[in-house]
């Protein structure tokens, strides 16, 4: 096992800057996750590690030893690509057998390592069939079986579950979850999908255009993003966005108010606000309640509702012309057209100097 | 968009085989002449070519044309010849080509894709240009073969082989085709531990196999099919090659029924080879999108 470090990372492609100056520390054993939109330099990132892509700059360190220069097969890692990437002419076995074999570890050795990591699969049935014979879920499990057998230091995946189905994309999740429990193993896993990255990270990175907009556990970005970016991309629904006009600022809490938003106090003021500025107030969906008209902190009227059983979302016309989702924890029919209020708990709302 | 009924799928299959048909009749006919000719006396065979009894076992039909051709040249020999110098050359050619490949496919180093574009830039001139310079080149190069060192390789089975291994259009398939292979792959192995050789032997060559049988074809044609080289290079009889071989039967006088003979037996392992990798060569032609 062992950390990763990557101090003031970059890497350009020609006069394309991909990653500008990234600090990551990934403690031993940690369950890491790199989220971000496509395009974002996640992919890349990890492919530095990997010792696929060059470092344009920077120093990357596993275990304490500077591997920049270092070809992948000496920097002890394991990856496991969005593509499966097994080879199609091998059987199962020898396909998650291939690292020992390149390194010559004797049959027996093999043998029991890859009779292990398929148990720990549980995919011992499926040892000596092909590759094409397999699902796609399978198919991931070879791809994660070849490499765990190696026992590397470092686990990379690479958008592992995109290609496979809602319902197996959940049940990987968890194996994966319970795998990195198993194995104590340190992780590194990149992918676009917040709800993958909130249910396995220890410790989630959201990355934007090559830069580090936020490092922290999952609950310490849903609870208190440093800034729009984060706060719009973790959690679903996104997070309601109004612009405000501040008015008063005194001891970090600000009063501030719209045409649709009755004077409120928020003292979660994420960087600095100006009195007569405007500035960008973000509530979750799941913050906002109904009420009557005339109750309300927020007044509007119902577009549409979308009843999900133990849920319903409500899309809210503000008087300003702006729309703000609010997710209900019950099964309610709100009619469209129908004027409404909504209260919600100033604590949980964020103030942002930025615009969306 | 046109309606596809039990009446009109009956007709469009007929159409189908009837074009099938025609296209396998035009290909067929002249191997049927050759055949049929070779077993007919010339007199027979010059006054059927007038009629469909051309195509047609009829007539007086022996051996004997068979006979007289090996008689007249050593047709063992020269088919030996040709089979050792187009296996050799073929073998050689898919090792050498592929490893160019996948070195100008997988590998990053300075001026790469200026060097492939010159290989292939060497597609467009036509052999004869550079036979006589070629020539000139093999006349003075050393060999050290049993009896030690030595000077020129004319009249050699080297002269015919070593020339014709390295071919732009042989790398240029198992470029495109390695182009094509998911890129996962070779990273997969990387990362596995694999060496550049070890990712060559081990994932991508047991992954070409369509594209070594479309290299292996076109290679053996060029190869049995070889004339004016071997016709400049090779002055003695010993390691003479089929196509050369062809010219014992124009001298004097021309027995048309010993010529037919002479090329349906040339003819067996071109298309032995042909029918063995048949399924691997068409799966390739449509993979890749490369006519030959």
């Amino acid at each position: 096992m062992a950390d990763v470090r990557l101090k003031n990372v970059r890497k350009s492609f020609g006069a394309v800057d991909v990653i500008n100056g990234v600090d990551i520390e990934v403690e031993d054993g940690e369950f890491v996750v790199f989220v971000g939109p496509s395009g974002c330099g996640k992919s890349t990132l990890l492919r530095m590690i990997a010792g696929l892509e060059d470092i344009t700059s920077g120093t990357l360190s596993i275990g304490g030893t500077v591997v920049n220069e270092m070809p992948p097969k000496e920097r002890g890692v394991g990856m496991v690509f969005q593509t499966y990437a097994i080879f199609p002419h091998m059987t199962v076995r020898e396909n998650m057998g291939f690292g020992l074999t390149i390194a010559r570890a004797g049959k027996e050795e093999k043998d029991r390592r890859v009779n292990e990591a398929a148990r720990i699969l549980q995919m011992e049935h499926l040892l000596d069939r092909r590759p094409s014979q397999l699902s796609g879920g399978q198919r991931q499990r070879v791809a994660i079986g070849r490499a765990i057998v190696r026992k590397p230091s470092v686990f990379l995946f690479d958008e592992p579950l995109s290609n496979l189905d809602a319902a197996l994309r959940m049940d990987m999740r968890m194996e994966i979850g319970k795998l990195h429990q198993q194995l104590e193993a340190t992780m590194i896993y990149v992918t676009h999908d917040q709800v993958e990255a909130m249910t396995l990270a220890d410790k989630i990175v959201v990355l934007r255009d090559g830069e580090v907009m936020q490092v922290g556990t999952p609950m310490e970005l849903y609870h208190n993003p440093a800034n729009l970016f984060v706060a719009g991309f973790i959690g679903a629904p996104s997070m309601n966005f109004l612009s405000v006009d501040v008015s008063e600022v005194a001891d970090g809490v600000a009063l501030v108010s719209n045409p649709s938003l009755d004077p409120v106090r928020i003292g979660s003021v994420k960087q600095p606000v100006a009195v007569g500025h405007k500035a960008t107030l973000g509530i979750r969906p799941q913050y906002l309640h109904p009420t009557d008209p005339d109750k309300g902190m927020l007044h509007g009227t119902v577009a549409l509702t979308e009843r999900l059983g133990a849920e319903t979302i409500v899309d809210v016309a503000m008087k300003d012309g702006t729309k703000i989702i609010a997710a209900l924890s019950e099964d309610r029919m709100l009619d469209p057209g129908t004027e409404i209020g909504l209260t919600f708990d100033t604590e949980q709302a964020h103030l942002f100097a930025e615009h969306p | 968009m046109a309606v596809i009924t039990p009446d009109n799928r009956g007709l469009r299959l007929v159409v189908r085989y009837a074009v099938l048909t025609l296209i396998a009749i035009i290909f067929i006919f002249p191997l049927l002449f050759m055949g049929m000719s070779s077993l007919k006396p010339d007199q027979q065979l010059l006054a059927d070519t007038s009629s469909l009894r051309a195509f047609l076992p009829v007539g007086d039909l022996s051996l004997e044309n068979y006979r007289e051709a090996f008689e007249r040249a050593p047709v063992g020999l020269f088919v030996f010849n040709s089979v050792l110098v187009t296996g050799t050359t073929v073998l050689l050619s898919l090792a050498i080509c592929s490893l160019a490949a996948f070195s100008f496919t997988y590998l990053e180093w300075r001026g790469r894709g200026l060097i492939l574009s010159i290989i292939l830039a060497t597609l467009i001139i036509p052999f004869e240009t550079i036979a006589i310079p070629l020539l000139l080149l093999v006349s003075k190069l050393p060999w050290i073969g049993f009896e030690g060192l030595e000077w020129g390789w004319l009249n050699s089975y080297r002269v015919q082989i070593i020339p014709w291994i390295a071919d732009g259009l042989t790398i240029f398939l198992f470029v495109q085709y390695f182009k094509d292979l998911p890129r996962e792959l070779i990273e997969a192995a990387r990362v596995e531990g694999a060496s550049w050789f070890q990712i060559y032997y081990k994932v991508v060559m047991p992954l070409a196999g369509p594209v070594l049988a479309t290299a292996a074809i076109l290679k053996f044609l060029v190869m049995y099919n070889q004339y004016l080289w071997p016709l400049i290079v090779v002055q003695q009889e010993s390691y003479r090659p089929v196509m050369v071989g062809l010219q014992y039967f124009f001298q004097l006088n021309i027995a048309w029924g010993e010529v037919m003979a002479y090329l349906t037996l040339i003819t067996v392992p071109v298309l032995a080879f042909y029918l063995v990798l048949q399924r691997a060569f068409i799966a390739s032609i449509a993979s890749t999108g490369v006519k030959g």
